[in-house]
């Protein structure tokens, strides 16, 4: 194999543009999802009847359909009812709609975890519902969902290599429309690669480290 | 305190059959019996933690357990310590205490604080602040829980087979504690298998059998002079141990 270095440089910036735009987009997907998670498992918590229909009806759609179907439903399908939204944004929903059932999920079963009895210590002491949910459940559920969580944010972030499909300047897709340009295949998917572990690296020192401080519960 | 007819049941098990219980202020209660034949339940339903599906509770000649019941309020008098202790495992032994006087009582972190330490003082444990539940034995866990739920400043406190699960070397620094809390006046109702202590720390000992109560009288009689065939059998089987 003979790489060509120089042309490896010389899409550095064109790159990292794409990169950054992998970042954004996730950071934002992985935020939200996170938020849908806490609020899916609020709703199980407190039980919320018809709310709680409604997150297991979405779990199942989510969890269920591709995201490139989520993705063409968002970018083709609504401006056929007049709702037109920017590529950025409607990857962001996408990621968003998908990664929030694995949060649900991913929470769900560290707050199942922590025992019956442990909430019941919390109100032989008084504490109402929600403080025994914020004090004593999530410090708790949140240490053991961490793996999950983690499993998650990976996963978030392989998964935005998909909404190029709709065009927009992601890693996979400025890595695909390179090669077809200049079928300098090796050199770019050898770059491509390499963003991705620069990306991911930083996330798995990240919860490696949340791991080891928060450690000292058990 | 005062029972009234309790009764519950799960599904078709009656595990409590109108018992009455009269608890006097500063009396230490011990409750003995087979495993399964409601005790524990009997005290879950005091704090509320099983509602009763019939009979009135009373407690400070005040009924409660009924729909309207302000259970937080009625919790922040009556402390309860299990047999698994629950300390909350992410927070130290300061925050465990902390918890509840801070969030429920709403009162001064440093007066709460003050008051835990001087209590930790008591129970030998003042050096132990800073530490998490998993570096202490249960022994000292279970002290750490009494504490916890003294610091709530409880007019009863209920006690659920708390030397249970600890190793019955450390059983003796818990009862110890138990027993210093009847000597300052604290009125107590005590579920345990320890004849010993129910014999010598307690002023009446109640014996529960399949949710009624079969005999109760001061310790004295009840050990050493029983009058209820069930109750001649149960303590035979300790005596043969």
């Amino acid at each position: 194999m003979n790489l060509n270095v120089d042309y490896m440089i010389s899409i550095i910036p064109l790159m990292t543009s794409a990169a950054t735009y992998t970042i954004k987009i996730t950071v934002l997907g992985v935020f939200f999802s996170f938020l849908i998670g806490i609020a899916g498992n609020i709703v199980y918590y407190y039980k919320i009847p018809f709310l709680s229909g409604f997150f297991k009806g979405y779990t199942e759609i989510s969890r269920n359909t591709p995201i490139i179907a989520q993705l063409f439903f968002l970018f083709f399908g609504l401006p056929q009812v007049g709702i037109t939204l920017s590529g950025f944004v409607c990857g962001v929903i996408a990621l968003s709609f998908l990664g929030g059932s694995y949060m649900v999920e991913a929470l769900r079963s560290g707050i199942e975890s922590v025992s019956k009895i442990q909430k019941e210590s919390g109100f032989a002491l008084a504490l109402s519902k929600t403080q025994i949910l914020v004090y004593i459940i999530l410090p708790q559920a949140l240490r053991t969902s961490l793996q999950g969580l983690f499993a998650n944010v990976i996963f978030l972030l392989r998964e935005s290599s998909l909404i190029g499909a709709i065009a927009v300047p992601e890693l996979m897709h400025v890595a695909r429309s390179e090669i077809s340009m200049f079928f300098r295949t090796e050199e770019v998917l050898l770059m491509l690669t390499f963003y991705y572990i620069i990306l991911i690296a930083p996330i798995s020192i990240f919860f490696t480290f949340l791991e080891k401080r928060l450690r000292y519960a058990r | 305190m005062e029972l009234r007819n309790i009764t519950k049941s799960f599904g078709d098990k009656k595990v409590l059959d109108k018992v009455n219980l009269n608890v006097k202020e500063g009396s230490a209660i011990v409750i003995l019996g087979p495993s399964g034949c409601g005790k524990s339940t009997l005290l879950r339903c005091i704090n509320g933690l099983e509602k009763t599906d019939d009979g009135e509770l009373v407690f400070n000649n005040i009924k409660y357990g009924d729909e309207k019941t302000n259970w937080r309020n009625i919790r922040g008098q009556i402390g309860m310590v299990f047999q698994s202790y629950e300390l909350y495992p992410h927070m130290n032994v300061l925050d465990n205490l902390l918890l509840s006087p801070t969030k429920v009582q709403k009162r001064d972190k440093n007066e709460v604080k003050e008051m835990a330490i001087s209590l930790l003082k008591r129970v030998g444990l003042d050096d132990r602040l800073k530490s998490y539940p998993h570096q202490l034995s249960g022994g000292q866990k279970q002290r750490i829980a009494i504490v916890r739920a003294l610091c709530m400043n409880p007019k009863l406190m209920l006690f659920d087979e708390v030397t249970a699960s600890i190793d019955p070397e450390m059983v003796y620094e818990v009862l110890q504690v138990i027993r210093d809390l009847k000597n300052e006046g604290m009125t107590m109702i005590i579920v345990t298998h320890e004849m010993g202590f129910a014999k010598s720390a307690s002023d009446h000992v109640i014996f529960m059998d399949s949710g009624n109560i079969v005999e109760q009288s001061s310790p004295n009689d009840f050990f050493s002079n029983p009058k209820e065939e069930r109750t001649k059998q149960f303590l035979n089987k300790f005596l043969h141990l």
